[in-house]
């Protein structure tokens, strides 16, 4: 892993080696309206993600980021341009389609992690294959998978209030990859952490990348959070400032 | 999973929870009892026989009419049988103990009267003691009394005393049916009568008027008040039913009140539900926008919320059921003498039943309509 971003040139050269992008995003844009006025979020964005890509998206308060990242995780729709997932124009899907196109492709890990409080480790990581057609063996056996991998097959029975911040984010990882989805949109996902728990969090998304080969986007502030992932893209104001490459790949 | 999010969410806010439950077991039992009290209000008219007629003098109930008219009535066609009943108005020992006395015609007023269970040999005893009584099973468990027990009475419509002697004690034939009475021979009234009110003699109350259809109730009331049309002492006939509810019209206003609190009482326990159930959604806005990203639909959503209102007020409600039982017994010892019949009817409970699953769905209507309304992404920030 390299500490400073290379430049463009470089990942241009990475992109022509590359896979085709699992997220293809042309001329795409969003405003939300305020009373009569409409205020642009994203302006004419422009990006392809390739299969297997850890990437940053990385921004001042107000820059998109988010928005960005709701817009490619299918929980909010664009005002405008062509947003393709996995081949897929998901900017046409319906309220219900995208929510069974959520479902099967999409997991989802959040800066306060978003666990039911009043289910169990294993039930919070079950929950997302309630909406599958596995039995119910197949899915325990999947969930005490999900959590061995993330460190916590000996927290199952135990309820977010009774788990540490950075063990509530791999509950909420173990969540986010027991449907193994295409994609795995992260926000924040250490902003609320301890200096240790945030890198536990970063090796284990680190690892679910290089060892698993999960396309991973995560939005971050933290400098050190995108020193993890493959390649980081900037935002301001609403408009892509460029792509580098962050680790030697 | 979806009952168990239900279940364990209920108990999320233990405390607010805990009070929503006591305020829905208050108002189902506050609800319970007023409709309680407005079926005994028409305890008396439900045990009405469609074959049983009543005939009264046209110009009042205070009026009497001549006994002679018995047998012109029994010769109508469609009449099986008739008695004469009058009020008799006593006070046992005190105004407070107050229970109905009627004179009447023996046996033939039993035989109008199916629903009285008593063995024949009793029955056979009453015919043979002039001074004897009958007495209603719940009449005979208030006072303690039994056969061979003297009841004396102090006469107010027929002055003096009057001494009866009980020779029998009459079952009802379900516990709808009023015991809370006591008959006597009217043969003895009409005796003592004549030998003090000479003039007030040979005159009874009402008839009491079996008929063989009840279909035809209203063919065979015309005919007997045709009968003694243009008569000193004209009359009106009309089912026993009819001629309860008359009574009954008189306190409507009271009865219409208590229907009304009774539902203002639901009212309030509706706003009551509604109110927990819109703090709770507030609080989980989150949850549920995390849940709709992660693929549930918000129909999901939806049912989480009438689920945990209904089961809220379903658990209230079967506590509140549960517990109407042993409150309305308790409340029967206290108002026993005024409400001959005061139990808890099936049909109450199916009110009661109805009104916590109406307020449970309604409850979450709104909350319902809100959490699935939110967008994901502004579900997402929120913080509750």
């Amino acid at each position: 892993m390299s500490d400073t971003p290379r430049s463009d040139a470089a990942v241009a050269g990475d992109a022509a080696l590359s896979p085709p992008p699992i997220v293809r995003i042309r001329n795409l844009s969003k405003h939300y309206v305020r009373g009569d006025q409409a205020v642009p979020v994203l302006t004419d964005i422009t990006l392809d993600i390739p299969e297997g890509d850890f990437l940053a998206l990385m921004g001042p308060s107000g820059s998109g980021k988010s928005t960005l990242l709701n817009l490619i995780a299918g929980i909010d729709k664009p005002s405008g341009g062509e947003l393709t997932v996995g081949g897929l124009n998901i900017a046409q899907l319906s309220e219900a389609e995208l929510a069974d196109w959520r479902a099967a492709n999409i997991g989802f890990i959040f800066q306060f992690y978003n666990l039911m409080p009043v289910l169990t480790a294993f039930e919070n990581v079950e929950l997302p294959l309630m909406l599958t057609d596995l039995s119910r063996s197949d899915r325990r056996e999947r969930v005490e998978l999900a959590l061995s991998l993330v460190g916590l097959a000996d927290r199952m029975k135990h309820y977010p209030n009774e788990l540490s911040g950075g063990q509530q984010q791999r509950v909420a990882i173990a969540r986010a990859i027991i449907t193994d989805p295409t994609l795995i949109v992260a926000d924040e996902p250490t902003g609320d952490l301890d200096k240790k728990s945030a890198a536990d969090v970063l090796a284990l998304l680190q690892q679910l990348n290089r060892e698993m080969g999960k396309t991973i986007i995560m939005v971050t502030h933290d400098p050190g959070a995108v020193r993890a992932a493959r390649h980081v893209t900037h935002l301001e104001k609403g408009e892509l400032l460029g792509t580098e490459v962050v680790s030697g790949e | 999973m979806i009952a168990k999010l239900i279940v364990k969410n209920i108990f999320r806010a233990r405390l607010r929870s805990l009070l929503t439950l006591i305020g829905l077991v208050i108002a189902v039992l506050a609800f319970g009892l007023l409709r309680t009290v407005v079926d005994a209000w028409y305890a008396g008219s439900d045990m009405a026989s469609a074959n049983r007629l009543i005939t009264r003098n046209a110009i009042s109930l205070t009026f009497t009419l001549p006994t002679y008219y018995r047998e012109r009535v029994r010769a109508i066609d469609g009449v099986t049988q008739v008695s004469l009943s009058s009020w008799f108005g006593g006070i046992y020992q005190d105004p407070k103990n107050f229970f109905p006395q009627f004179a009447v015609t023996l046996p033939t007023h039993f035989n109008l009267y199916p629903e009285f269970l008593m063995p024949p040999e009793q029955m056979d005893a009453m015919l043979k003691d002039r001074t004897g009584c009958l007495i209603g099973r719940t009449l005979a468990d208030n006072y303690g009394w039994k056969i061979g027990d003297k009841i004396p009475l102090q006469g107010t419509i027929y002055p003096g005393t009057w001494e009866f002697t009980v020779r029998g004690i009459f079952d009802g034939k379900d516990d709808g049916t009023v015991t809370r009475q006591m008959y006597f021979h009217w043969d003895y009234l009409n005796e003592r009568v004549k030998q003090g009110f000479p003039r007030a003699a040979d005159r009874v109350g009402v008839f009491v008027v079996g008929i063989r259809e009840g279909d035809r109730a209203a063919e065979l009331s015309a005919a007997i008040d045709a009968e003694f049309k243009n008569s000193l002492a004209e009359t009106l006939t009309e089912t026993e039913k009819a001629f309860q509810l008359s009574f009954v019209a008189q306190t409507e206003t009271i009865v219409a009140a208590i229907r009304l609190v009774s539902f203002v009482v639901i009212i309030i326990i509706l706003a009551v539900v509604a109110n927990t159930m819109a703090m709770t959604v507030r609080e989980r806005v989150a949850e549920y926008a995390t849940l709709k990203a992660l693929g549930f639909a918000p129909g999901f959503v939806v049912a989480l919320i009438f689920g945990e209102s209904l089961t809220l007020t379903l658990l209230g409600g079967a506590l509140g059921m549960v517990l109407s039982f042993p409150v309305i017994a308790t409340f029967k010892s206290f108002v026993g003498s005024i409400f001959p019949v005061f139990r808890l009817s099936e049909a109450t409970l199916w009110w009661q039943f109805g009104a916590v699953v109406v307020v449970g769905l309604l409850a979450a209507v709104l909350p319902a309509i809100r959490s699935a309304r939110i967008r994901i992404v502004d579900g997402l920030r929120h913080v509750a």
